[in-house]
C-alpha cells in the first residue's frame, strides 16, 4: 500500500467507585432502570455538584502510572451539547487544565518497542442512556439516568499509531495497566471501556496529516479493529480514485460491519467549553503527588521481566501470568509459601486454575482455591499421581475443602505398598492371561492394558511407577 | 396591636412572652394579605393551611416550655426561585410553572429548623433575570409606595411583600443587585452576603459565580437575625465557604474604634438622580456627625463592570438554563413533535420569555468557538481587575458607601422596552457580585415623590458583621425604615 495509516485513540474508562462523580448515588451496573438517581445526577433545578474525591485520586493515579505531567493547578469545565441521556445538557469535563499532559504508553509488538504518546489525561461525568422501544412505530423513547453521572476517565493518544497490530497491543496494554492499578474493571461487556478512533491515511514519507475521520460507537476492541481495517479500505478506495476523504464523523455498524456518516465538519459540535463555576479549582500538591505515585503497584511489563529473570518462568507463561494483576499476585503467593519451583506452580496455574476460571466464568480474586490450598495439593501430588490429584482439585473446587482432607475422606492416598499391589497384579494376571503372554512374546503395549486394568481395579490410586516396576519384574520372571 | 406593623424581632419576643400565639400572627397576616395583595401582587403562590400548620406547631412547643428556634413563629416568604419541598418553584417562568422540588434548599432547611413559618412564594424577573419584576411570566408585581412604579427586580415581590406588612421577612437572591435595588426601591432593608457565605444549594441558578442568597427585611437588626441563620458552611455546595459565622446580632449596636467610610468617585458621576444623590450625602454628613471619616476613593474599573457582567452572568445562564429541555420535567410542548431537537425548539420558544431568551441567545454567543478569548476570558480578566480595585479600597477603609440605584423606582412600562437602559439601573449593585464582597441596602430617604431612596454599604469579604453594624448605626440615627406606605 502506498499509503501510510494514522490513527489515535480516545478511550473512556468508567472508574471503579462506590457513588457518583458529583453526588452519593450507587455506581452498580445492571439495577432497574432509574433507581439509582437523586436531584444531583437528575439535574433538577438548584442542585449543585460536589467532587468524589476518590475519583479523583484515580484519575490522578492513571495520570502518574501513564507516565503524564500533573498539572499543579487544574479545574473543570462546562462541555455543552443537547441530548436527552445529558440531564444537564452540558457534560462537567476537563479542557483548559486537565489532570495529566504528556505521558505515553510503551507497546510491544512483534517483538519490538514503540512508543505510545498520551496527549492528556481527564475527568468527566458519564451520561446516562437511551432505551429505544422494539415495538416497530413506537414514538418514544425512554432514558436511564442510572449511569448518568458515573465517573470517567477519558485518556487520548497522539496520532502515533500506524497499523491494527500497534492499535490492539496499545489497547491491551492500556487496560491491563488500568485493571492493574485498579482504577477500572474494563468491563467491555458493560460498557466500562468504550473507544473512538481517528483515522487518517497519507502518502508514504508526506509529514502532513491527511483529513481525519472521527469514529464513534466503539464498544469492544475487537470492533475498533474491525472499524480501522475497514476504514483503510475505505479510504485508501477514495484515494485512488483521486476523491478527497471528508473531515468527519463516523459511526460504527457492528451488526453489519460498516461505518456511516454521523455529521460533517460543519456540523460538528461547537461545545462552548467554560470553566465550571459550580466547582471549585484544585491545587494539587507535590505530597499527594508523591502519596499517590507510592499506590502504584509494579507494572505488568516490569513484572513479567521480572518472573522470567528470577523466577525463571518462560517468557510466554510469564506474559500469561502478568496479563492480570490478580493472577500475578496468585502466583507469587503460591510461591512465597511453597518450596516447589515456581515452574511447576505456574504450570498448575496456567493449566488447571486458569482452565476452571474460564469455564466457570469467574475471576481469581472470587476463586475458591486459594493460594495456600493450591500449595498444599502440590505438595501432596507425588504422594497421589497427578491423575487423582487433578480429581482432588476439582473436589476441591467444589466442596471447598482442602487437599489432605479430601484424600483421607475419599481414600485416596496412592498405593506403595508392594505386597497389597502384587495381590493384586497376581489377580489381573489370572484374568488376563492372553495379555500377560503377549508381553512375553514382546508386545509392549500389553504392560499398558495391563497397567490400565490394575488402576481400574485400585480405582487409580496405585502408584503407576511401583506398579510398572512390579510388572516388568514379575511377567520378565513369569516368562523365564 | 397592629401585629404585622411590627418587626420580625418584635414579633418572636411576643411569642416567646407568650403575650400572642403564632396562630392569631399568622392569621393577622393573612388578613392583610387578602387586603393588600390584589393591589401589590407581590405572591405567586401562599401556603396559608401550612403556615397555620407549622403556626400550631410552635404554639404547642411554646406552651409546652420547650427550646424554640431562632426564628420562633416568624412569617418567611420565598423568593420563588429557591426551592421548598412540596410546594412549587416557579421561578416565575412557563418552564416550570408546575415543577414542585422533591427536596428543600439548605437556606428553606435551615429556617425550618429555626422555627420560621413559611407563607409563600414570591414573584420575580424569570429566572430572577430583570431589574423590575416585569419579566415575570405571570404578572408585574407593583410598588406599595405607588402601584404604578414597578417594585424592582428581580426580587420584587418579596421586598414588596414585606413593604406591604404581607412578609415579616423574606429570602432572595441577588446576582447583580437582585435583592438590593428591589429593597432600595421598596423602602427595606436588603442584604446580599459575600459569595460562600450562604450555600446556593437549591437556588435555581442563574449565574452560578455571581449567585447569593441573602435578606430583605425591615430593619437591620432583622437582617442580622435571618443572615445568622442561613450563612455557614454547606458540603452540598463546593462554592460554600468553611469559614465561621460570627455572632451578627449581639454586638450590633456597637461600631468599633474610628470608622473610615470610603466615597467612591465612580458612584456620584453622571446618570446619578440628583435626589438620590442628595440623599446619600446627607446620609454621609449623619456619619461624620457620628465620628465616621470619609475617605474619597476611586474604583476606576468599575465603569466595565455593567459590561463584564453581561457577558459573564450571560454565558453561565446560557449553560444553567440548558438543562430545561422538556425531557424530565417542566414545560412540554402540546404541538406534535418530529424529532427531539423539534422537541427542544418548541419546548424552550414556548417556556421561555424574551428577556431569558436574550440572555441564553447573548451567552451562547460569548462562549462560541472563536469568541470566548475576546468576551469571556476578557471579561474574567476584567473582574480581577475590578476585584483588585476594591483590594485596594479596603486598604484604605472599614466599608464602602454608595447610592444602591441611579434613580428611585421608575414606572411601569418605562424601561422595559430598553433593555440597556433597565441593565443600568444595576450599575452600583453589579460591582460587589463580581468581586464577591457583601453589600446591603438601607433606607435614607424619600423623593419629593415619595418613593424611598436605598444607599449600599459594601464590606470586604466575610465582613457582612461590621457592614451590618455600619447600616444599624445609621438606622439608630434615623426613622425612614419605620415609614410605611399608605395602601388603600
Amino acid at each position: 500500500m502506498k499509503y501510510e495509516v494514522v490513527i489515535g485513540l480516545e478511550t473512556h474508562a468508567e472508574l471503579d467507585t462506590e457513588s457518583k462523580l458529583f453526588c452519593g448515588c450507587c455506581t452498580k451496573f445492571g439495577s432497574e432502570p432509574n433507581t439509582q438517581t437523586c436531584p444531583v445526577c437528575l439535574g433538577l433545578p438548584g442542585v449543585l455538584p460536589v467532587m468524589n474525591k476518590k475519583a479523583f485520586e484515580h484519575s490522578l493515579k492513571a495520570a502518574l502510572t501513564l507516565n503524564c505531567e500533573i498539572s499543579k493547578f487544574t479545574n473543570f469545565d462546562r462541555k455543552s451539547y443537547y441530548y436527552p441521556d445529558l440531564p444537564k445538557n452540558y457534560q462537567t469535563s476537563q479542557n483548559y487544565f486537565n489532570i495529566g499532559n504528556n505521558g505515553f504508553v510503551d507497546i510491544v509488538v512483534k517483538g519490538k518497542e514503540k512508543r505510545i504518546d498520551i496527549h492528556n489525561v481527564h475527568l468527566e461525568e458519564e451520561a446516562g442512556k437511551l432505551v429505544h422501544p422494539e415495538a416497530s412505530g413506537a414514538n418514544y423513547s425512554l432514558v436511564d439516568f442510572n449511569r448518568a453521572g458515573v465517573p470517567l476517565l477519558e485518556i487520548v493518544t497522539q496520532p502515533d499509531m500506524r497499523n491494527v497490530e500497534e492499535v490492539e497491543s496499545y489497547m491491551q496494554a492500556l487496560r491491563c495497566i488500568l485493571l492493574y492499578i485498579g482504577v477500572s474493571d474494563c468491563k467491555m461487556e458493560e460498557g466500562s471501556l468504550r473507544f473512538e478512533a481517528s483515522i487518517s491515511l497519507r502518502e508514504k514519507g508526506s509529514e502532513t496529516l491527511g483529513n481525519r475521520v472521527e469514529i464513534k460507537n466503539l464498544n469492544s476492541m475487537k470492533a475498533v479493529l474491525k472499524v480501522i481495517t475497514y476504514e483503510i479500505s475505505r479510504q485508501s478506495l477514495l484515494l485512488n480514485k483521486g476523491e478527497d476523504v471528508l473531515l468527519e464523523t463516523r459511526l460504527w455498524d457492528d451488526v453489519n460491519s460498516v461505518s456511516r456518516r454521523m455529521r460533517s465538519k460543519e456540523e460538528s459540535h461547537d461545545y462552548r467549553y467554560f470553566p465550571e463555576p459550580d466547582l471549585v479549582p484544585f491545587w494539587i500538591e507535590q505530597e499527594w503527588i508523591d502519596e499517590t505515585r507510592a499506590t502504584i503497584p509494579e507494572l505488568p511489563v516490569s513484572r513479567r521481566r521480572r518472573f522470567v529473570d528470577e523466577l525463571f518462568v518462560s517468557d510466554y507463561d510469564a506474559g500469561i501470568l502478568t496479563e492480570d494483576k490478580f493472577l500475578a499476585d496468585y502466583f507469587e503467593e503460591c510461591v512465597k509459601i511453597s518450596q516447589n519451583s515456581p515452574k511447576e506452580l505456574s504450570n498448575w496455574i496456567i493449566n488447571d486454575v486458569l482452565r476452571e476460571l474460564n469455564e466457570r466464568k469467574t475471576n481469581v480474586r472470587d476463586f475458591v482455591v486459594s493460594p495456600e490450598m493450591l500449595v498444599e495439593l502440590v505438595n501432596i501430588k507425588p504422594t497421589i499421581g497427578s491423575s487423582i490429584a487433578k480429581e482432588v482439585f476439582s473436589e476441591m473446587m467444589n466442596t471447598g475443602k482442602g487437599a489432605q482432607s479430601i484424600v483421607k475422606e475419599k481414600d485416596l492416598a496412592q498405593m506403595d505398598d508392594t505386597s497389597e499391589l502384587n495381590a493384586i497384579i497376581i489377580k489381573v494376571i489370572e484374568e488376563n492371561p492372553k495379555a500377560a503372554e503377549d508381553y512375553g512374546q514382546g508386545k509392549k503395549n500389553a504392560l499398558a492394558f495391563l497397567i490400565g486394568q490394575t488402576m481400574k481395579a485400585t480405582k487409580g490410586k496405585a502408584n503407576p511407577k511401583i506398579l510398572t516396576e512390579l510388572f516388568k519384574q514379575r511377567l520378565s520372571a513369569s516368562s523365564k | 396591636m397592629i401585629l404585622h406593623e411590627l418587626s420580625a424581632n418584635n414579633i418572636k419576643e411576643k411569642l416567646i412572652k407568650r403575650e400572642i400565639s403564632a396562630q392569631e400572627v399568622v392569621e393577622d397576616l393573612f388578613e392583610k394579605i387578602y387586603l393588600n395583595e390584589p393591589s401589590v401582587k407581590a405572591y405567586l403562590c401562599l401556603d396559608k393551611e401550612g403556615a397555620l400548620l407549622k403556626a400550631r406547631e410552635i404554639d404547642e412547643k411554646l406552651s409546652s416550655g420547650a427550646k424554640v428556634g431562632l426564628l420562633a413563629g416568624i412569617p418567611v416568604a420565598i423568593k420563588d426561585n429557591i426551592c421548598t419541598s412540596g410546594i412549587k418553584t416557579t421561578c416565575a417562568s412557563r418552564m416550570l410553572e408546575n415543577f414542585v422540588p422533591p427536596y428543600d434548599a439548605f437556606v428553606v432547611k435551615r429556617i425550618k429548623e429555626e422555627d420560621a413559618i413559611i407563607i409563600g412564594k414570591t414573584n420575580l424577573d424569570e429566572f430572577a433575570m430583570g431589574s423590575s419584576n416585569e419579566n415575570s411570566a405571570f404578572h408585574v408585581t407593583r410598588n406599595p409606595w405607588n402601584t404604578d412604579y414597578i417594585p424592582g427586580g428581580s426580587g420584587g415581590g418579596s421586598a414588596a411583600a414585606v413593604t406591604a406588612d404581607m412578609a415579616f421577612m423574606a429570602l432572595g437572591s441577588d446576582t447583580g443587585g437582585s435583592i438590593r435595588q428591589p429593597s432600595a426601591f421598596c423602602g427595606n432593608v436588603g442584604c446580599k452576603p459575600t459569595y460562600g457565605r450562604v450555600s446556593r444549594y437549591g437556588l435555581v441558578a442563574f449565574a452560578s459565580s455571581l449567585d447569593q442568597i441573602g435578606s430583605i427585611t425591615k430593619n437591620v437588626y432583622d437582617a442580622a437575625l435571618l443572615l445568622q441563620v442561613v450563612s455557614g458552611y454547606d458540603g452540598y455546595d463546593s462554592t460554600s465557604a468553611n469559614i465561621g459565622v460570627p455572632d451578627y446580632i449581639s454586638g450590633i449596636n456597637s461600631v468599633s474604634g474610628n470608622l473610615r467610610i470610603g466615597v467612591p468617585r465612580e458612584f456620584f458621576g453622571d446618570g446619578l438622580n440628583t435626589e438620590v444623590a442628595n440623599a446619600v450625602t446627607n446620609a454621609l454628613e449623619i456619619y461624620k456627625k457620628n465620628g465616621a471619616e470619609l475617605v474619597d476613593l476611586s474604583l476606576p474599573h468599575c465603569g466595565y463592570a455593567v459590561a463584564t457582567y453581561y457577558i459573564i452572568a450571560t454565558a453561565e445562564a446560557s449553560s444553567n438554563l440548558a438543562r430545561y429541555d422538556g425531557v424530565r420535567y417542566g414545560h412540554r410542548s402540546q404541538l406534535s413533535e418530529d424529532n427531539i431537537i423539534d422537541m427542544y425548539c418548541r419546548v424552550r420558544a414556548e417556556g421561555f420569555g424574551s428577556e431569558v431568551k436574550r440572555r441564553i441567545l447573548l451567552g451562547n454567543y460569548v462562549l462560541s468557538a472563536g469568541f470566548y478569548d475576546a468576551y469571556y476570558l476578557k471579561a474574567s480578566k476584567v473582574r480581577s481587575l475590578i476585584k483588585g480595585d476594591f483590594e485596594d479600597a479596603f486598604n484604605k477603609v472599614d466599608c464602602i458607601i454608595s447610592p444602591t440605584c441611579p434613580s428611585p423606582a421608575f414606572k411601569i412600562g418605562e424601561k422595559i422596552t430598553d433593555p440597556l437602559e433597565m441593565y443600568l439601573s444595576d450599575i452600583y449593585t453589579i460591582p460587589a457580585n463580581l468581586v464577591g464582597i457583601p453589600g446591603i441596602s438601607i433606607p435614607c430617604g424619600f423623593t419629593t415623590t415619595g418613593l424611598p431612596i436605598g444607599m449600599q454599604i459594601m464590606g470586604k469579604h466575610f465582613e457582612e458583621e461590621k457592614i451590618l453594624k455600619v447600616a444599624k448605626l445609621f438606622e439608630n440615627e434615623t426613622d425612614f425604615h419605620l415609614k410605611k406606605p399608605e395602601l388603600i
